[in-house]
């Protein structure tokens, strides 16, 4: 297949961006989207241009790196998707695909496609996670836990960190990623005796990292790759209701 | 005979007590000199992110240094399949003792038992570690812990969360990790690339990193540094490793002193999805876990085997009696679940002989239909009280079952490939995955370089020549909860006395200046070519001379072909953009430069074990069934290089000494 690219072009966070087309030849079906931008890196590279920067590691759709916004959407069109598991059969011979960064006040741009995320890391820090020193654990099998507990908090604990939720929400919001990890720890045992503490200092530092507010408009759920539901968002809202009321 | 300037430090005493005795004699550094001490820890993953938050809750002050955007998305985070340890929760007989000797034979009677058993005995304590963490594992419904099988044991030790082990496990690190540095007891240097390790008076006091936003070089001053910096697969180019896993930051190491120990054991895991062209950029596990449910086949006829190539017939047609289930028929003790040396060669084998059952004829069966219906379908039907439960009932029921146990694993086979494995049996091809060597450490787990220590993949301590699945997980996280935190003091209470030492040192200048010729010279090639162009054709060489089967003749070819390369890659590669911006083509080229050298090594070693062990294959020394032949009497060493100038080497024997097991042939027949 032949598809014709618009890419997002930006030298850095100071200097403005824009779109700049290309060409890629001969696209097999098989190819991982990314590695339809590998070709056109190299083609880029052997003409003397600057290849585009974008993120990636593990292109497992595990480790969260990869975030391209595709065709309006973030991670492209297929849902439950991440873009580095996204192959070419999802396209036609002849497509034109429109590829941009993240877009939020708090995912700075750093070069073309690749954004910093690193407000995530700092809400992480404030309180996303059980007080335990190593080495001050009990035996594994003395806590026991429902499995459907158990269950919903692996699904919970599944988000990635990516920020697909915040690219797709038009407030920007980051209540998706957050509350996957309020509800994780506050469905197990574990995470009871920090519960308060650790959802209001998860949130006000969301909000200092200048994440816009939740309207509920559902779009982080439909854009997840790890299809996170808006029920964490639920969670989230009376966690964070019944620590207020317990201040 | 070991050579001199190797000490392994073993303590003395019965193997069961040896680490005991070592932690309530080590010595200790009192928290108001930890306040005093500095430690970096290169590398975020299962490793890296265990040892710097214990070492900051015990209170040393801890720099982590990773090149992703976030410590979270170390490679250890795409694990999948589970963790083993010795709980003996399933009452089927496991012990400290089995896990010891089941890692010590799976290693091929290669690794050091006392680092062995030590890694066993804390097993235990890193599950309990994990669930106080909040770590989601798989359970019963009764609210106990849930085990599964990993190959090469015959016991259930394995935890796990899904397909998803390796991703809950380094979430719960990256939480302690995130703890701390919240507290401002570890100071996180993401997006950051340690370039060089600075050497004062023999003794490891820094690194230099490059921050990868601005390209600017820093000087970071520790008492000690942990290199936990992860394994070195992708000198083949292709792998299951994560496209930015590479040998740098050892490698450098390397090269200011750090030996390094059996550089040729690579594991190759069998159960990856093919090479679909020339375009791929990387290889995608399908975990060992699968292998629980999975049968893998080939036709028992050539010409049903070509049938398939050409997409005449569909596997599922082929009737039962027509496949061969070559690991059943071979290795009727452990069948599908013999070790992933095992597994890769005899599927090496078939493919080799014609039986490969894809276009490329690199390809075998896993197949889940016979376990989805009959094993689970029907325990499922009978639950339900079914007592004739149709072929599509019992498809059904098998196929929720299998979805809960690997569904992420389906989802994640049916994107890539196009094709559903629930209605089409996987095809699968053995592929590049771990590797067992690494920097050469002694029981502390520190290098040659003193105050230099190499923790998790990195390090070439506890999986002897082969891996045993599960066990990865289990040795990084030993690592750094529960290994680092006692045998770092062993050198720190010797430290107490040593001020922070300016990175204006002129050691720190040298190696400053050393990285900055390193990367000019890099960007001055102004040459022609990609750097993947340099990188693929190192993986063809590697993976055709020095991959699942090695002979002298081909070794003796790599290495004349590496220096080649290497030359020509000085010579012409082309790295567009400047030094002092975010450049992801001058981070490839560097660490392909450290792979050009790597390489080499990697074949000489290989070319001076004149024996086969786990993932060392020479085809010179096998059985005539084809097994690998070992020679306990002249080969039963480590090999620890130490690099004497440009690309050259002299190599030191560490002897291997099996007083608790008794050495054998490795049988899993
Ligand atoms: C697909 C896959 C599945 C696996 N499944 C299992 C399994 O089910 N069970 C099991 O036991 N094992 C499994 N393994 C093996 C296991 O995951 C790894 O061996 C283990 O996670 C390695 O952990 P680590 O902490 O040593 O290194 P990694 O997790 O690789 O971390 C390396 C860290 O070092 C940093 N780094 C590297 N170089 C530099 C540098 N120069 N400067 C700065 N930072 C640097 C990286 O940023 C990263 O943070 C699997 C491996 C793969 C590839
Ligand atoms: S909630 Fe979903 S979209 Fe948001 S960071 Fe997590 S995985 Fe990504
Ligand atoms: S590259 Fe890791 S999730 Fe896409």
């Amino acid at each position: 297949m032949n598809i014709t690219l618009k890419v997002w072009r930006q030298k850095n966070n100071n200097e403005r961006g824009r779109f700049e087309t290309y060409q890629v030849k001969d696209v097999s079906p098989d190819m991982s989207f990314l590695e339809m931008f590998d070709v056109l890196n190299e083609d880029l590279i052997t003409e003397g241009k600057e290849p585009i920067a974008f993120d990636h590691d593990c292109r497992e759709g595990i480790c969260g790196m990869c975030s391209m916004y595709i065709n309006g959407r973030p991670h492209g069109p297929l849902q439950g998707v991440t873009t580095c598991q996204l192959h070419m059969r999802s396209f036609k011979d002849g497509d034109t695909i429109v590829v941009e960064p993240w877009r939020a006040a708090a995912f700075p741009v750093i070069k073309d496609l690749a954004v910093d995320r690193t407000s995530f890391d700092r809400i992480m820090a404030a309180g996303g996670f059980v007080s335990v020193n190593t080495g001050n654990a009990q035996d594994a099998n003395s806590i026991l836990i429902p499995k459907t507990d158990a269950d919903l908090a692996f699904e919970a604990a599944a988000c990635i960190g990516c920020g697909a939720c915040v690219a797709a929400c038009k407030n920007s919001s980051a209540m998706l990623f957050v509350s996957a990890k309020v509800s994780q720890l506050a469905l197990l045992p574990q995470g009871q005796v920090e519960r308060h503490e650790r959802v209001i200092k998860m949130v006000n530092q969301m909000d200092e990292e200048g994440f816009g507010s939740c309207t509920n408009t559902g779009a982080c759920e439909a854009e997840c790759p790890k299809n996170i539901s808006v029920e964490n968002i639920a969670r989230l809202n009376r966690e964070y209701l019944s620590a207020k009321i317990a201040k | 005979m070991t050579s001199s300037k190797l000490d392994a430090r073993i303590p003395e005493g019965h193997m069961a007590e040896k680490w005991s005795k070592y932690r309530s004699t080590v010595h200790l550094v009192n928290p108001a000199n930890k306040r005093h001490l500095e430690v970096i820890v290169v590398g975020s993953g299962l490793a890296g992110a265990s040892a710097a938050s214990s070492l900051a809750e015990l209170g040393y002050k801890v720099k982590v240094f990773c090149f992703q955007d976030s410590a979270r998305r170390a490679h250890s985070i795409a694990a999948q399949g589970g963790i083993n340890a010795a709980k003996n929760y399933q009452n089927d007989g496991d012990s400290v003792y089995r896990l010891f000797y089941d890692t010590v034979k799976g290693g091929d009677y290669r690794s050091r038992e006392a680092n062995v058993h030590r890694l066993s005995e804390v097993s235990g304590n890193i599950i309990d570690q994990c669930v106080a963490q909040g770590v989601p594992f798989a359970r019963e419904y009764g609210g106990l812990l849930s085990n599964r099988s990993f190959g090469g044991t015959q016991v259930q030790r394995t935890f796990y969360a899904a397909g998803q082990t390796g991703q809950q496990l380094l979430l719960g690190a990256y939480s302690a990790l995130m703890r701390q540095v919240g507290m401002g007891t570890v100071t996180m240097y993401a997006r950051h690339e340690m370039l060089d390790i600075v050497n004062i008076d023999g003794k490891c006091r820094g690194i230099i990193a490059r921050n990868l936003i601005t390209g600017e070089l820093e000087r970071h001053f520790g008492h000690a540094v942990l290199l936990c910096s992860g394994g070195y697969g992708n000198v083949f180019f292709l792998s299951t490793n994560a496209m930015g896993s590479n040998v740098t930051a050892a490698w450098k190491a390397h090269k200011k002193g750090a030996f390094f120990g059996n550089p040729c054991y690579t594991q190759i895991h069998p159960t990856c999805i093919p090479v679909s062209g020339d375009h791929q950029s990387k290889l995608t596990l399908m975990s060992e876990s699968l292998r629980n449910d999975g049968r893998i086949w080939v036709p028992k006829k050539k010409e049903d085997a070509e049938a398939i190539r050409a997409g005449k017939l569909n596997p599922n047609d082929l009737k039962p009696e027509d496949r061969d289930y070559y690991l059943e028929r071979r290795y009727p003790a452990f069948g599908n679940l013999v070790p992933r040396d095992v597994a890769s060669r005899a599927a090496k084998e078939r493919c080799d002989a014609g039986y490969g059952v894809n276009a490329t004829g690199e390809a075998v069966f896993l197949d889940f239909a016979y376990n989805m219906k009959y094993r689970y379908g029907k325990v499922e039907a009978t639950k339900q009280g079914i007592e004739n439960p149709t072929e599509q009932q019992l498809f059904d029921f098998g196929k929720e079952v299998v979805k809960e146990k690997y569904g992420n694993l389906f989802d994640m086979y049916k994107q890539i490939t196009g094709v559903d494995p629930y209605y089409n049996p996987m095809m699968i091809y053995p592929a590049v995955h771990y590797t067992m060597g690494g920097l050469w450490v002694d029981y502390n787990l520190m290098t040659t370089v003193p105050g230099l220590y190499a923790l998790g993949e990195a390090n070439f301590s506890d999986h002897g020549a082969n891996r045993l699945g599960a066990s990865a997980l289990m040795q990084g996280l030993a690592d750094g909860y529960f290994v680092i935190p006692y045998t770092i003091g062993d050198y720190l209470s010797h430290e107490i006395g040593t001020k922070a030492i300016s990175t204006d040192h002129e050691a720190f200048v040298e190696a400053e200046n050393g990285v900055k010729e390193k990367l000019n010279q890099l960007m001055n090639v102004k040459g022609t070519k990609s750097v993947d162009h340099f990188h693929k054709k190192l993986g063809k060489i590697m993976w055709e001379k020095c991959g699942m089967a090695r002979n002298a003749a081909g070794l003796k070819e790599a290495i004349t072909e590496i220096q080649e390369l290497r030359k020509q890659f000085w010579a012409d590669v082309r790295i567009p953009g400047g030094l002092n911006e975010f450049n992801p083509e001058l981070e490839k080229a560097g660490r392909v430069a450290d792979f050009l050298e790597l390489g080499e090594l990697m074949c000489m070693d290989a070319l001076q074990r004149n024996e086969s062990c786990g993932g060392h294959f020479r085809e010179e020394y096998q059985t005539e069934e084809g097994e690998a032949m070992r020679d306990d009497e002249n080969f039963a060493f480590v090999s620890a290089w130490e690099r004497t100038g440009d690309n050259q080497w002299t190599m030191h024997k560490e002897e291997l000494k099996f007083e608790y097991i008794k050495i054998a042939q490795r049988s899993y027949k």
